[in-house]
């Protein structure tokens, strides 16, 4: 955070706008260039979170799966915090469940 | 060994006719033979900054279907004998030109200049695949809205799979001071998004619309306004010169410029 930032803060102004351009831009051209649409991405999640559940607990709430883009390279960012891991993997039709 | 550039945004409306214009003439006057080619001939517009406009009798087309000699349809430039454009086709033809249309006209321009300078249509459909067809390196032009960012973004994309190389950046439209209020996206943060290295960057400038409406480029003239000696700068650097770019909004501009900066310490 700038001084400027904080001072809007303060003064309950809108941040300068250069920052929202940037992480909208930055969110638009990940999406663009893995040309997947939310929806797929979306289900990729779900899926994706339900594979690594048969495995290890993990908290649902604060795991994130997103798109994040640098040096024109697309990767898909997976923070799964794990809770405890199963010690026999649950099968595929329970998990989901 | 000849050059051909291709000038291409994605977006339309953020200065590549304008770049065009004023790197052929900068080129053409530091004593590089230097050809335009307008690729965008359903909406021409180069011959009109040239001021040139009243002067075209034949086009590509012409040439292709050897109706006339590359010499008859090329239109030099009379204060800048080095510069000639060559519009692609007229606005009254009806079919595209295809890509191998655009790569045997480029070779007949590469046997006899220094620079070939393709000024690109707007879009990614069939005028920018043409145009492409038949480039070696390319200039993306964009300005620091995130609309224009993210075209630049497809286009560069596209280039890339055409193995087009090197892509060099151009920002245009840069207003120091919205920079400098953090109000408009910074200089870098448009390189990092789009990782090119940056081949110059433009001012707007209220001059720019003047020379428009002359049709004399600001770089016919050796103006000294600050987008004519951006581009004349840009045409330094593709030749190889070593000339620094100055970030206008982190330019000392006095108390005023010395607050912003201030008001952008990173607290925390």
């Amino acid at each position: 955070m700038t001084l400027r930032d904080f001072i809007d803060k303060l003064l309950g102004r809108q941040a300068a706008s250069a920052n929202t351009a940037r992480q909208r831009l930055q969110l638009v051209l990940a999406h663009d260039r893995s040309d997947l649409n939310p929806e797929l991405l979306e289900q990729m999640r779900r899926e994706i979170l339900e594979v690594v559940s048969r495995y290890v607990e993990i908290d649902l709430e604060e795991g994130d799966v997103s798109l994040e883009t640098e040096d024109r390279v697309t990767a898909l960012v997976a923070n799964l915090p794990i809770k405890r891991a199963r010690t026999t993997p649950l099968p595929a039709s329970v998990a989901s469940a | 060994m000849s050059r051909t550039i291709l000038i291409c945004s994605g977006k339309g409306g953020v200065g590549k006719t304008t770049l065009t214009a004023n790197l052929g003439i900068a080129l053409a006057r530091q004593g590089a033979s230097t050809a335009v080619l307008d690729a965008d001939f359903g909406l021409r517009n180069l011959d009109l900054l040239l001021g040139l406009e009243n002067r075209i009798i034949y086009t590509a087309q012409e040439v292709l279907a050897e109706s006339c000699r590359l010499e008859q349809a090329l239109v030099r430039h009379k204060q800048e004998p080095n510069l000639s454009l060559l519009p692609a086709g007229n606005p009254r033809m009806l079919e595209w030109l295809t890509p191998d249309d655009m790569q045997k006209i480029v070779g007949l321009l590469e046997e006899r200049f220094d620079f070939v300078l393709i000024d690109c249509p707007a879009g990614i459909e069939d005028g920018f695949k043409n145009a492409a067809a038949a480039s070696r390196e390319a200039i993306v032009v964009t300005t620091p809205e995130v609309s224009a960012v993210r075209d630049a973004d497809r286009v560069i994309g596209l280039l890339q799979t055409r193995a087009i190389e090197p892509i060099q950046l151009v920002l245009n439209r840069v207003r120091p001071r919205m920079m400098a209020n953090q109000e408009m996206l910074a200089v870098g943060d448009v390189t990092d998004i789009l990782a090119l290295p940056l081949l110059g960057l433009v001012v707007e400038d209220e001059q720019v619309i003047v020379s428009t409406n002359r049709g004399e480029p600001l770089t016919l003239n050796g103006s000294r306004s600050p987008a004519g000696l951006a581009y004349t700068n840009v045409a330094r650097r593709l030749r190889g010169e070593e000339v620094p770019i100055v970030d206008p909004s982190k330019e000392p501009q006095g108390l005023r410029a010395r607050f912003s900066r201030l008001m952008q310490t990173k607290i925390f």
